[in-house]
């Protein structure tokens, strides 16, 4: 999949690669126009990926083979062992969560999770939860606290599921008592989005002392597009709306809303799982440390203190 | 006394109105100055007995929607509210802008409605016992929650930790306020994170969900009251109709997402009457008051 703002460094790379055949083929040394045009698409490439747009930022956090929370279990937990169920009827495969190692750390990870084919989007519900989903997220918290476990969740998801059954169950509730109940846990929690972070349903997960967002990642009250279909009363003002809600992590780290940014290869995670991954886990382990000599009590303040300060008003 | 004179004077009323019809124009004359229409069965209700009678229509029932004061006034013992968290006001930190800058609908509601924000926090009583209040206003912006109704709620819960008063939040929202963004959406974590710490110190935080209710105030302080009220009639919901047509695209039954909807699927302790608040409310304040 090539996004549209990709085209000319993909043009790019097309002309070095015929210029690479060509070269084999007829015996020519062209290895110094190779070796220009290699070096200028690097540094266009630079320049667009440090200059992208909000919207732009999306279409990344979006793209279909962006690693998947699976892609980050296999990538930086050792042991992994997944714990299904709610306990009270289901098992929701759009919230994943087990027991793991990462680095020298015993740790509960949960996540949403996404597929990347349609017959896995089915499977996992396009990485929105329903309410077991957040019950479950909530029974493996609840464990991570009595075995004293820090929490890691890795949030990619459009949003809680919006459905009649999700209602009769009620999936307000399942994220509000996430929220409630986050409050209470005495084992440091860090949040990290990965991809996608809208609203109540990227939130039933991220109450953390800890919150960081990959670099292209978005984290949102509201999807742009159901933001534009509401204010503009227009759903192809999305772009707009992108810009208007300050999505990026870039702004969010200004307005504190996050604690921080994890980078990204160039072109994004999807173009190297394992540096994205590597990334990941050196800042897993670094912000785990900062609660290391932290009491229960004190971890529980801390989350408490950091949220408390978020509002601007007069 | 008043319902009765008031059932008596409907029925000369309806008499009236079918002997004028269609000629008589004069007795429409003046609608909306002295007189209620019914949205539900059409009836045209004088509105100082409509007043009397809570803003519900004496014939059918319906329930309307009543702004934050008028709640109050009709609630709360008489002269018993003393407002809190009065200096507190919006302000614009992202420069929005959509269709119009929130600048300005900002000013628009304030003026509209005379308050600062969404939301009325106060001590009150009812029948004499002593609570802390907040009471939502769907007219200010569709009640919608940014960092006031956050910080306010949030100073409420604060202050029923320290004197141990119980805690009566009073909802009508459409859901967060999208143009403080991110901001907004943080204010259902710090409010409910307010919620666990009286939960720890067992102080009874008690919710009233009214007419209507959704999106990320179902999703947070809405939903995890110790005790759960939901108002007769009222649209409660986490996601809106149109959302959830739109993604599953198939008709949704009638009473999805009514108070009696949610009763049925076990979403709130009680559903009431209006004109049952105030003796229910005062119920579960003697019941709690050790
Ligand atoms: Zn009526």
């Amino acid at each position: 999949m090539v996004l549209d703002f990709e085209k000319q460094v993909s043009e790019i790379e097309n002309k070095i690669y015929e210029l690479k055949q060509m070269s084999q083929n007829s015996g020519l040394d062209l290895s110094s126009e190779i070796k220009i045009l290699e070096s200028q698409a690097y540094e266009y490439k630079c320049e667009l990926y440090a200059n992208l747009k909000p919207f732009q930022k999306m279409q990344i956090a979006r793209h279909t083979n962006r690693p998947n929370f699976l892609d980050y279990v296999n990538l930086i937990a050792e042991d992994f062992i997944e714990l299904h169920g709610d306990r009270h009827g289901a098992d929701d495969r759009a919230m994943i969560g087990g027991v793991c190692h990462i680095g020298e750390k015993s740790v509960m990870l949960v996540g949403t999770q996404k597929g990347k084919n349609t017959k896995e989007n089915l499977e996992y519900n396009f990485g929105m939860p329903q309410p077991e989903g957040y019950r479950k997220a909530l029974r493996l918290f609840e464990h991570a606290n009595r075995f004293n476990l820090p929490i890691i969740t890795l949030i990619d998801t459009p949003g809680a599921y919006p459905g009649i059954k999700a209602e009769q169950t009620n999936q307000g509730e399942a994220i509000a008592f996430n929220l409630k109940e986050m409050g209470k846990l005495k084992v440091p929690i860090v949040a990290i989005i990965t991809g996608e972070g809208c609203s109540g349903g990227a939130l039933g997960i991220g109450v953390a002392n800890k919150v960081l967002m990959l670099e292209h990642a978005y984290y949102t009250v509201i999807s742009p597009e159901g933001c534009a279909s509401i204010l503009w009363r227009d759903v192809t003002k999305a772009e707009e709306a992108s810009e208007a809600l300050k999505i990026t992590a870039c702004d969010l780290l200004k307005y504190k809303i996050i604690d921080d940014v994890i980078k990204e290869p160039l072109g994004g995670a999807h173009m190297d799982y394992n540096e994205t991954a590597k990334n990941m886990k050196d800042m897993i382990l670094r912000s785990l440390s900062e609660f290391d000599k932290m009491k229960g009590e004190q971890i529980v303040q801390h989350r408490y203190n950091k949220f408390r300060k978020m509002g601007v008003f007069i | 006394m008043q319902n009765k004179s008031l059932k008596d004077w409907f029925i000369e009323r309806k008499k009236q109105q079918k002997l004028a019809r269609p000629k008589d124009v004069e007795i429409d004359d003046r609608v909306g100055e002295l007189w209620v229409k019914c949205y539900n069965c059409g009836l045209q209700i004088p509105k100082k007995e409509f007043e009397a009678n809570e803003n519900v229509c004496p014939e059918c029932d319906y329930h309307f929607r009543i702004n934050a004061r008028t709640r109050i006034n009709q609630l709360f013992d008489e002269n018993s509210f003393s407002e809190l968290f009065t200096n507190i006001k919006p302000t614009d930190p992202f420069s929005f802008v959509d269709t119009q800058s929130y600048k300005s609908r900002i000013e628009v509601a304030q003026e509209k409605t005379k308050l600062n924000d969404a939301v009325i926090c106060g001590k009150a009583k009812i029948d004499g016992y002593k609570l802390l209040a907040a009471v939502m206003d769907f007219d200010f912006m569709g009640g919608s929650m940014g960092s006031v109704v956050g910080e306010k709620v949030t100073l409420l819960l604060e202050k029923a930790l320290e004197t141990k008063l119980p805690v009566l939040v009073i909802t009508a929202s459409g859901g967060a306020r999208m143009q403080e963004s991110a901001l907004s959406l943080m204010q259902m974590a710090k409010t409910s994170l307010a919620v666990s710490k009286l939960n720890d110190a067992g102080v009874l935080y008690m919710t009233l969900l009214t007419e209507p209710t959704f999106g990320g105030v179902t999703a947070s302080f809405g939903t995890i009251g110790d005790i759960i009220i939901a108002e007769k009639g009222a649209r409660i919901g986490f996601a809106g109709r149109r959302v959830i047509e739109g993604t599953i695209r198939q008709k949704l039954p009638e009473d999805f997402q009514t108070a009696e909807y949610l009763l049925k699927y076990g979403q709130v302790d009680v559903v009431a009457r209006r004109q049952e608040l105030r003796s229910i409310l005062s119920k579960f304040l003697a019941i709690h008051s050790k």
